[in-house]
């Protein structure tokens, strides 16, 4: 089974974001970390691997010469990355994202995709659908438990009182969810074998798409400002005189929350 | 002079520390208190290749540097010294003597095991009345037919009792003149494990003393050549040095982290504790000791790992660093405060754990006649 996952390189998230004042994209670092949330993709992805005699490929579009977080996703134990790295990716949006990496996976063939359901630095959540729609495959979000085999995936799809059980032919995308698995921790050989291991490093024009069909250009939107967001407002202290059951009753309902 | 730390020494540095903020650190305070051996903890240490790191493939060890141990030793200690020295003297004490003096079929049958974490070994050496001096064991072994049969006691030895344990290499005289070095795996009758000890830290590690009555246990159990086994496994202490010394940074990292959160956070009079010059000269020297201790630390570990003679320079390394570390603990204990004298307080358990850093493999005492012998002077 070839598996496909998506991983993304972010800013360490304990360092605070700097944004760059004109284009208002957060400036990317030299050394960038795995976003924590692929660490549960990576882990899926290794155990299907490993029930399914499979091989993982990590996918990672990332115009910042990080390698960083991609090593810590190999010493997990993936088998291999392509990295599309090129400054012509700068300010893509989620769509310009989904189809670099859609074209890169497509040209690795697979047979199951796997991503975090939305990562976070930027939290746009769409683009595990984006890809299933370029590659003209299913989609299946939320996953919180997954098998896969015999030419199909099932998955436990986390929803608000529950869960559904949902199940899709191969080849698919799947979208986990953070505590789906106990994502491992590399050990020390995971970490020297990772620097063996091959990197695939690839432009944007090496699959096809031109300066104008990716980065902020191709993207067909634009960041105009940027403003910091409002201070949190002290909450409302309720005294109670024998009557404040009423006033939280009053608020909850105000809220919809009852 | 270059010693400087590898991308992949720094990594792993990060998986440990992560691995120690996630697994060790929500729960040490409980085992602190309650003094509970984590074994399931110790098993995922396992998983994350800590206990065979040092050690070679063949038995499913890593073939890491020594340097690499330190850095795992020092981020674990940072947390929680019981787990440090879990750690330290499984690899250390128990793995190391079979890895180095084991025949083919005693490495075959328990390395595997050992290296993987899934199982732990104790090293019997100090007894009630002889420590270092080890000329004075009193625990006897002797051979009838193709069994030793073992007589004598052992104490405070580390990871001899845990549900995982599954032997305990001891010293025993073979003959008048003659220590030698035997494995007795664990349940073997007449061997028997006292209760655990009331310490006064290291809580969550465990330490026993041990009774061989009549214990009987195959001529083959001997570990290295008869008369010279525990010789050959004395060459191995300087290591350990060097690894106590690396726990001891962990200490010092965590204290002066740990202080100097506090001297910015807790106000006194109007402005923050770390304003004042009384507490911001304390963290100001937990910050040299700190710097000190890491690079004597590593240094030797460089020596060690490039194939250089680093006998005084572990004992160098583990007397400072095992010193510093106890004032260090006393001064954080100190900036805290009445919060620092609470039981729960992370420095009031750093205080309490690292006194036994300046007695265990080898004392600050043994350390200084280590170093003045080195020196040329002809001390007793």
């Amino acid at each position: 089974m070839k598996i496909a996952v998506c991983v993304k390189q972010i800013p360490d998230p304990a360092t605070p974001y700097e944004l760059d004042a004109e284009s208002h994209l957060v400036v990317r670092p030299q050394d960038q970390v795995l976003d924590d949330t692929d660490r549960y993709g990576v882990e899926v992805g290794l155990q299907l691997a490993e029930a399914n005699e499979g091989t993982v490929t990590l996918f990672s579009m990332s115009p910042s010469g990080s390698l960083q977080g991609i090593r810590q996703a190999l010493a997990m134990g993936a088998d291999k990355a392509v990295l599309i790295d090129d400054q012509a990716l700068r300010g893509s949006a989620a769509l310009t994202t989904a189809r670099v990496l859609a074209a890169a996976i497509e040209r690795e063939g697979f047979d199951l995709v796997i991503a975090g359901t939305e990562s976070t630095d930027g939290y746009t959540g769409v683009v595990p659908q984006q890809i299933a729609e370029i590659l003209d495959v299913p989609a299946l979000s939320f996953a919180r438990r997954v098998e896969a085999g015999d030419g199909k995936v099932t998955i436990e799809r986390q929803t608000a009182t529950g869960y559904d059980v949902v199940e899709s032919p191969l080849p698919a995308v799947l979208a986990v969810t953070a505590g789906s698995v106990e994502p491992r921790y590399p050990t020390f050989k995971g970490i020297m074998q990772a620097k063996q291991k091959p990197i695939d490093n690839l432009t944007a024009g090496d699959l096809g798409f031109g300066d104008d069909d990716v980065g902020i250009a191709g993207s067909g939107q634009s960041i105009t400002a940027v403003a910091p967001i409002a201070g949190r407002q002290a909450g409302e202290i309720i005294e109670d005189d024998g009557e404040a059951h009423l006033r939280i009753v009053a608020l909850l309902e105000e809220t919809k929350v009852i | 002079m270059d010693f400087a730390q590898s991308e992949e020494h720094d990594a792993f540095r990060k998986v440990v520390g992560e691995f120690a903020d996630a697994e060790i650190a929500p729960y040490a305070e409980e085992w602190d208190r309650t003094h509970e051996f984590p074994a399931d903890t110790v098993r995922k240490m396992g998983d994350l290749g800590l206990f065979g790191l040092p050690f070679s493939e063949k038995y499913g060890g890593s073939g890491a540097d020594f340097t690499t141990l330190c850095i795992a030793i020092e981020e674990i200690a940072r947390i929680d010294q019981s787990l440090a020295i879990t750690l330290e003297a499984a690899t250390g004490l128990g793995i190391n003597p079979i890895h180095e003096f084991g025949s083919d079929a005693q490495k075959e049958r328990w390395l595997p095991d050992l290296v993987a974490g899934r199982a732990l070994a104790g090293f019997g050496l100090t007894e009630a009345e002889s420590g270092s001096d080890a000329g004075r064991t009193r625990t006897t072994a002797e051979l009838d037919g193709d069994e030793w049969v073992i007589n004598g006691s052992k104490a405070f030895i580390t990871n001899s009792g845990t549900e995982m344990t599954s032997l305990v290499t001891i010293t025993a005289r073979t003959g008048p003149e003659e220590i030698s070095t035997i494995i007795v795996p664990s349940g073997t009758p007449g061997f028997e494990v006292e209760p655990g000890y009331r310490k006064m830290g290291w809580h969550a590690s465990d330490t026993h003393g041990l009774v061989f009555s009549d214990c009987r246990v195959p001529a083959e159990n001997l570990l290295g050549d008869r008369g010279r086994g525990f010789r050959q496994f004395l060459s191995t202490l300087d290591d350990g040095r060097i690894a106590i010394a690396a726990l001891a940074v962990g200490v010092l990292r965590s204290c002066l982290e740990e202080s100097l959160g506090y001297a910015k956070e807790r106000h006194s009079f109007g402005k923050p504790i770390g304003s004042y010059q009384a507490i911001a000269f304390k963290v100001a020297d937990l910050e040299v000791m700190t710097e000190a201790a890491r690079l004597l630390v590593y240094k030797a570990a460089w020596l060690k790992d490039s194939g250089q003679p680093f006998k005084q320079a572990a004992a160098v390394a583990k007397l400072y660093a095992t010193e510093a570390a106890v004032t260090a603990t006393r001064e954080a204990t100190q900036i805290f405060g009445g919060y620092g004298f609470m039981d729960e307080s992370l420095v009031a358990r750093h205080y309490r754990d690292a006194k036994v850093l300046e007695i265990g493999e080898g004392t600050s005492e043994v350390q200084r006649l280590v170093i003045s012998r080195g020196l040329g002077l002809p001390v007793e």
